[in-house]
């Protein structure tokens, strides 16, 4: 555990040292925030109350997208393409004979990362909105506390996915396509785009059932009070039920991997 | 002993005087490093096909929001689903053409912190002209594809009373807008000599400029609007010339000869940004390392 814990540790620290990158990130993430909260405003303006939020809430909404955009890595990018590159190259032989469990490693690695990403790239954004828009941000230490823990979740299922992803490269080789395609998915599916509250019908209601939707829409929800009570435990179980499930799923796709695992000789 | 001749066989034109001889050059060696990176995309042609699509499929992904906006509602900021086609097609493949023949330019930063930027200092051929062909990607066509796609059945479902004016504003729109871009492009590309790990920062103004311009100006503040009209004037890219099209007032109530300047404005930024690269790669000095 003690190992596990050095190695998020480590994840935190490397991200620390782009210090202008972030500063950059932090610029990007408030521009796209006042691009986006302004076409909320114009959609919310002509039906109050879609998707169950009022306007403030929808700018909030928004603005805990940007926050957490950079943990979640919904953009692409993040350890699965080291991981496939290692796997392409065939340095994952050495990291197999390693005494540690590589599951765990890049999950504390990207613990660490988007721990980082979260103080570094969220919490900046989300002043800046709070500032030059009325949001429903709430007051109430327990419901922030809920988000942290709803937030953690959510990078657990984010991490989980990656991880599905990057183990694809052990058959594929090359990961781009599979990048491609996972990005896609989680741009629509997450609500990056719109709240998944927006989505019509039966449509809407199936992605809301969805492993992306634990990444996005349930923090932004459970911080905006959508779910208080026994919902509130429901949410964060849906997401641990996704978070477990895609772990152990990630598990049995690794050890079907790595029994196929040829180290070439040289 | 025979004097070995390591003289490349361009490098006479190098020495060419005047801009325009200088200018061909660059065209030229940047439509032979292209040709290269085609080539060997196409060696994995299914994979090309693949990537293309996806690029195709997430540049439509805003439009998709749109679409589900428009099933809550008929009208956003006072503009039908045909009038924001109109605006998000034109800006998108603007911006899409941008992306292509230029899209690598935001490597530079990458090439200054691990010293390949050394390189392309060393070969006769101008180094924006390497930069821009830099891993060039036939798949971003995939962007401008769908853009035109959009833009196409804008124009054809909005309520346009064409004149032959309006008839020749559609091309002129696409390529200043494509040029005011293109000087975002090499601008963010010149800045990342001073700060070589920021070109996250340049998606700003790329990204975030084309996501601004796919919606009407009625839905920005107005601080927003003037911003970019006057400070960075992406407003030419497709709003001013858009509205004209649609017979609607600018925002900004500026005179009507205005939504004929994007030509103009493209030119003087291209300029502007070209001054900027050239101030850049001057002040570059290598890692050394």
């Amino acid at each position: 555990m003690r190992l596990y814990a050095a190695v998020a540790v480590s994840g935190f620290r490397r991200h620390a040292t782009y210090r202008v990158a972030t500063a950059a990130g932090v610029f990007t993430n408030t521009v796209f925030g006042f691009i986006i909260a302004y076409t909320f405003i114009a959609l919310w303006d002509e039906r109050p109350h879609l998707g169950g939020y009022d306007q403030a809430q929808a700018l909030t909404f928004v603005w805990v997208t940007q926050a957490l955009l950079a943990p979640l890595e919904l953009m692409g990018g993040g350890f699965q393409e080291e991981l496939q590159e290692r796997i392409r190259s065939g340095d994952i032989a050495v990291d197999l004979y390693r005494p540690v469990d590589l599951q765990l490693w890049w999950l504390a690695a990207d613990l660490g990362r988007a721990a980082f990403h979260l103080l570094g790239r969220g919490i900046v954004p989300l002043g800046v909105g709070a500032l030059a828009f009325d949001l429903a941000l709430p007051a109430d230490p327990a419901r922030w506390s809920a988000f942290g823990f709803s937030v953690f979740l959510g990078v657990v299922v984010s991490f989980a996915l990656r991880y599905l992803v990057a183990l694809c490269a052990f058959w594929l080789l090359d990961g781009a396509g599979v990048n491609m395609i996972s990005v896609l998915l989680g741009i629509f599916f997450t609500g990056l785009l719109l709240p998944l509250t927006v989505f019509p019908g039966l449509f809407g209601e199936t992605v809301r059932l969805l492993p992306w939707a634990a990444m996005l829409q349930v923090p932004a929800d459970v911080l905006l009070g959508q779910h208080t009570g026994p919902a509130l435990a429901g949410a964060l179980a849906f997401q641990a039920v996704w978070a477990v499930a895609l772990l152990a799923a990630g598990r049995a796709l690794q050890s079907l991997a790595t029994s196929k695992v040829v180290v070439q000789g040289g | 002993m025979a004097e070995v001749s390591v003289r490349h066989p361009d490098s006479g034109a190098r020495e060419a005087e005047g801009p325009l001889p200088r200018l061909l050059h660059g065209l030229r060696a940047y439509g032979l490093i292209v040709a290269m990176w085609v080539r060997s995309t196409m060696a994995y042609r299914m994979s090309f096909v693949m990537m293309a699509v996806g690029n195709f499929l997430t540049s439509g992904l805003d439009f998709v929001a749109i679409l589900l906006m428009f099933s809550h509602i008929d009208a956003l900021g006072g503009f039908s689903l045909p009038e924001i086609a109109l605006l998000y097609g034109a800006t998108s493949t603007s911006f899409g053409l941008v992306d292509l023949f230029l899209g690598n330019a935001e490597r530079v930063g990458r090439r200054v912190r691990d010293g390949t930027l050394d390189t392309l200092l060393l070969r006769p051929v101008p180094v924006l002209a390497q930069i821009a062909a830099d891993r060039f990607a036939l798949r971003r066509l995939g962007r401008v594809v769908q853009g035109l796609v959009v833009l196409v059945w804008g124009l054809a479902r909005a309520d346009i009373a064409w004149t032959p004016v309006d008839v020749l504003l559609v091309p002129v729109m696409l390529l200043s807008g494509a040029g005011i871009f293109a000087a975002i492009f090499v601008a963010g590309a010149a800045f990342q000599f001073w700060a070589n790990d920021a070109s996250q920062a340049q998606n700003s103004f790329t990204y975030g400029g084309t996501t601004l311009l796919q919606y009407p100006p009625t839905v920005f503040s107005q601080e927003l609007v003037r911003g970019v009209t006057f400070v960075i004037p992406l407003a030419f890219v497709n709003w001013l010339p858009a509205l004209r099209l649609l017979d609607r007032e600018d925002p900004l109530g500026l005179p009507g000869w205005v939504d004929f300047c994007g030509p103009p404005v493209a030119l003087v930024m291209i300029a502007l940004s070209g001054l900027a690269w050239r101030a850049g790669l001057r002040s570059y000095r290598s890692t050394g390392s």
